[in-house]
């Protein structure tokens, strides 16, 4: 099934989000996604098929029936899956939550670049949070399959030139992701932002592998073992100076 | 002191209005928890020793000591003390710490049974009395009852009726003793007695042999403060007293009662004025302040009734529910809120998490956000505490000083009452709609009129139909028992220390409630947007439902199903305001089930949502267990659906969430948990107990209960120490959702 305008094709409803954007959210994992990162937490959410056609509109009244607890930036992100994979029909969705005067934020890879994603990055959605998967172009297919980290990085120029918050998002893969090397990158690349608003460190953790098993795929990280308490508080007391709010989640 | 001379003075010198009184002297207090103080070393001697006492009653089959001679009453035992020299606040109900009494007078057979249940006897002439002379509650009941009562009683459709013990749920104006004393209390009742004159109908003859019970009620309490050597006679010079008369007379109403639930109602803030005028005055300190409400508290917590074990099915856990509400703001917009709320909230760390007594935090949206704080703080902490809506409750009743009876039954303190009512099996009814009125078990007649249904698949409109004949059928015998138990209770074991303290001819609302109302509506969801056939036995009884595709769930926030869930509420509950009531008292509904879920669920046959015959319901107004999959705020918004109009008498909700589902840092959980009851109590829900915790916390508790002493849990409107709940009943609650979104 395919996008259309006024459908998205759902995985799953949170309406408690805790942890993806700020205050209380509801989270719309959207179903499908263009890269097949190696330690996918939502492995299930990966396929372009299945999920549930959902009608914008009960999404937007599922939205409207969270106001009260919204408090001041509490609101609405859409995750996945890759959301941007549905950019045309999140352009609707966004212009009524921003009716609503319900706050958006989009959780992505950031790697699509089609009209309609420039358009939510650039203006439409309130936030977003990008997710940084490797330091180099190698590292980032080691993780992903494929290569993108360019794409990423003009994106995020994208919001940046247009005056507009962002977050980052690093997920610390040990022997991956956690080298001198890749977290001097980060400092020398973002630091300076303007508009990046907050860093969030992710440990690396296997919760998501029974998903890879119940599906019957190969899950490949086996290998690589959860961060140490002493890897974490490294990574952190190294980026710490350089970024106004960062925090370990 | 004379406290016309010390305090701000208005009508509560003319009249007995503690309300007048709290709200001219009140200090709101909007700052944070900082100023608070830990245990004296009084405290933590005392808490010791009850630590002590609590281990070896869980040692010993929930049962410390129990006194097998005395009947109980307000002056029937010697003062009792956990250790005389450390107690600024004194008073057991019995001689001895954790000692419980016999209290017959509610059914003489329970309390046989429960003494038998650890191989003992009441005296011989307690048992001579018993049963040949003194006619008790129980057996009034049952002289009363019709077949059609009984019948609905013994296959579950009407459970845990107050037949055969105490009704509770009345809540003495327990700080009256302090801020008048005893004597002008008589002299007050004297005076009303005197206007209850001719001509003699059967309602004024009965309420002069009230009234006069209330003020021999007084002269008694006046004499078991002798027994410790305080003149209650008087009103409450300092603060320290006035915690200790308080607590006398709550202490008055345990000796005399043992009703399911012993409410204290809201007296913090009332304590606070006494408290900050001896600051004020350099008499205490801060220090002192918080010793006088950690040993109230302690006392509180040590509140014991004899209770057999099969009451343990429909309130496990062994609680008392002395529920003492905090907070909630006045109906001029200050807030209710003083620094005493904080020290009661405060004990949960001097002496530790506790189930009792049940702190229950009226929330308002207005109420200073240095308290909110400070709650969703203890809650993600203690998981002891319970909060309900002060915003709808205060402005649907224009009342601000109240207590909540139990668990979520709002009560006008000194000014009202409530005959507590059980509960209805809803589920059950649904079945009797599909059954042509028979119970799907045993197949005896229970309600006449109901056309059988013969369609392969059920049809929504006509079970609908059936619903309503059986609703209304069981909502008259319901009508019928509840009068006669009020009735008797009345006569035979009325409530006369607890009503000397409130006014003479209070309110009263009968409070029905219903169990099973996800079932109900998940069923009738199932029947309406999927395609439900019945499979039934030779009998034409249900045996199972075959569900063909899929249905909108009750938790979801789909209004598809939860206005079936409304409506059912909505349609229940004016039925049952069309019946008059005993002494004319107001109907009103709840949606609660205490831990009666458990057992109800094992009565009831399988039901149309695909729940299979004996699975426990979800507790109170919860979804059931797994089927709120859209997260915690979805969930809640379905229950928000429920009209309190239509439920006055409360609407329960318990929601269990692991800590880091509430956010990443602690600063961040306590943010998310205030927004959650904002938004929540904005929905016009009316209640929400908190459970922030780890399954795995649980499932180590069940093994290794030596660790988990003092693990509370909230499971339906109370709160339990997770090790007293029998393993069945720990199962359960692991069942229960767990909200744990990452």
């Amino acid at each position: 099934m395919s996008p259309t305008e006024n459908k998205l094709i759902v995985h799953s409803i949170e309406s408690f989000g805790t942890h993806d954007g700020p205050g209380i959210r509801l989270v719309v994992f959207l179903q499908g996604c263009n890269l097949q990162c190696k330690y996918c937490q939502n492995a299930d959410t990966i396929a372009l098929k299945g999920g549930t056609p959902t009608d914008i509109e009960s999404l937007v009244k599922r939205a409207g029936n969270m106001k009260t607890y919204f408090g001041d930036d509490g609101g609405v992100t859409v995750s996945g899956g890759e959301p941007m994979l549905q950019s045309k029909a999140l352009i609707p969705f966004f212009e009524a939550l921003k009716e609503e005067g319900i706050h958006t934020n989009i959780d992505t890879n950031g790697l699509i670049r089609t009209p309609e994603a420039q358009h939510l990055i650039s203006a439409l959605s309130d936030l977003v949070m990008f997710d940084v998967k490797a330091t180099t172009e190698e590292g980032f297919k080691s993780i992903t399959g494929a290569k993108g980290l360019d794409r990423l990085l003009e994106n995020i120029q994208l919001r940046e030139q247009n005056q507009k918050p962002y977050w980052l998002r690093y997920v610390l893969v040990p022997g991956y992701t956690d080298s001198d090397e890749s977290l001097t990158w980060l400092i020398e690349t973002f630091s300076e932002n303007s508009y990046l608003e907050k860093f969030e460190i992710l440990p690396y953790h296997k919760l998501g592998t029974y998903k890879w098993e119940s599906l019957g795929m190969d899950y490949q990280f086996k290998d690589v073992k959860e961060n140490t308490p002493e890897q974490i508080d490294r990574a952190f007391e190294m980026l710490k100076p350089h970024f106004k709010d960062i925090i370990v989640k | 002191m004379d406290l016309e001379n010390t305090f701000k003075t208005g009508r509560w010198c003319k009249a007995i209005e503690v309300k007048d009184f709290v709200t001219l002297n009140i200090t709101p207090y909007t700052g944070d928890h900082k100023f608070l103080e830990g245990p004296t070393a009084r405290t933590s001697k005392l808490w010791d020793l009850c630590k002590e006492a609590l281990k070896e009653e869980r040692q010993n089959n929930g049962l410390r000591d129990v006194d097998v001679n005395i009947v109980s009453g307000m002056t029937a035992f010697e003062a009792g003390f956990i250790d005389k020299e450390n107690e600024v606040i004194v008073g057991l109900q019995t001689d001895k710490l954790l000692k419980r009494a016999m209290k017959p007078y509610g059914g003489y057979n329970v309390v046989k049974k429960a003494l038998s249940e650890h191989g003992l006897k009441p005296n011989p002439v307690v048992h001579e009395s018993f049963s040949k002379y003194t006619k008790t509650h129980n057996d009034g009941v049952f002289d009363a009852y019709t077949d059609e009562i009984r019948k609905f009683r013994s296959l579950g459709f009407l459970t845990g009726l107050p037949d055969n013990y105490a009704r509770g749920r009345i809540i003495g104006d327990y700080r009256r003793v302090a801020l008048y004393g005893i004597n002008r209390l008589i002299e007050g009742k004297k005076e009303d007695l005197q206007k209850i004159t001719g001509p003699m109908s059967d309602a004024t003859i009965r309420l002069r042999e009230e009234v006069s019970e209330q003020i021999r009620a007084l002269s008694d309490m006046i004499e078991m403060g002798t027994i410790y050597g305080l003149d209650l006679s008087r009103p409450a010079q300092n603060a320290r007293e006035a915690v200790q008369w308080t607590y006398m007379a709550y202490l008055a109403a345990v000796k005399e009662q043992d009703g399911a639930a012993m409410s204290l109602g809201s007296v913090s803030s009332f304590l606070d004025i006494f408290i900050e005028k001896d600051i004020q005055d350099g008499k205490i300190t801060e220090t002192d302040a918080q010793e006088y409400i950690d040993q109230f508290v302690m006392k509180l917590r040590m509140v014991r009734h004899l209770r057999m074990e099969a009451y343990d099915q429909i309130f496990a856990g062994d609680p008392t529910w002395v529920t003492e509400s905090i907070g909630g703001l006045l109906i001029d917009g200050r807030s209710k809120v003083t620094k005493t709320s904080f020290r009661f909230l405060n004990t949960l760390y001097n002496l530790g998490p506790s189930p009792e007594p049940n702190i229950t935090i009226l929330w308002s949206k207005n109420l200073p956000k240095g308290f909110k704080d400070y709650c969703a703080k203890v809650s993600i902490e203690t998981s002891s505490i319970q909060y309900e809506n002060d915003d709808l409750m205060r402005t649907s009743s224009n009342c601000d000083d109240y207590g909540i009876a139990c668990c979520v039954s709002m009560q006008e303190l000194g000014k009202h009452i409530q005959f507590f009512g059980a509960r209805t099996n809803l589920a059950k009814t649904l079945l009797l709609a599909i059954n042509s009125g028979r119970c799907e078990n045993t197949g005896t007649q229970m309600v006449d009129g109901i056309p059988f249904i013969e369609e392969e698949y059920l049809d929504y409109d006509k079970v609908i139909d059936n619903f309503k004949i059986a609703m209304k059928e069981v909502a008259r015998v319901y009508n019928e028992a509840m009068n006669i138990i009020h009735f008797m209770h009345d006569k035979y074991y009325y409530e006369k220390a607890q009503m000397a303290l409130i006014d003479t001819n209070p309110k009263i609302n009968i409070a029905y409630g219903i169990a099973g109302l996800s079932i109900v509506a998940d069923s009738l969801s199932a029947i309406k947007h999927a395609k439900v056939k019945p499979i039934r036995d030779e009998n034409g009884l249900t045996v199972d439902f075959q569900i063909e595709g899929d249905f909108p769930k009750y938790g979801n926030d789909d209004d598809r199903v939860d206005h079936i869930a409304r409506d059912v509420v909505e349609h229940f509950n004016m039925e049952l305001e069309k019946l008059p009531v005993y002494k004319n008292a107001m109907p009103t509904m709840s949606v609660l089930t205490i831990t009666s879920n458990v057992v109800y669920g094992k009565k009831t046959g399988a039901t149309p949502d695909g729940r299979a015959k004996g699975v426990a319901f979800a507790p109170g107004a919860n979804p059931m267990h797994g089927r709120d999959t859209h997260g915690v705020i979805a969930s809640l918004n379905s229950v928000a659906k429920i009209d309190y109009k239509d439920s006055k008498d409360g609407i329960s909700n318990t929601l269990s969430v692991v800590p880091k589902s509430l956010g990443a840092t602690p600063e961040m959980r306590i943010e998310n948990l205030v927004r959650t009851l904002d938004g929540y109590f904005g929905c016009n829900a009316q209640h929400l107990n908190v459970n922030v915790l780890d399954r795995d916390t649980l499932l180590h508790a069940m093994e290794h209960p030596e660790d988990h002493p003092q693990l509370t849990i909230r499971v339906s409107g109370y709160a339990v120490n997770f090790v007293r709940l029998t393993r069945e009943q720990q199962q359960e609650v692991l069942t229960r959702s767990f909200h744990e979104t990452m």
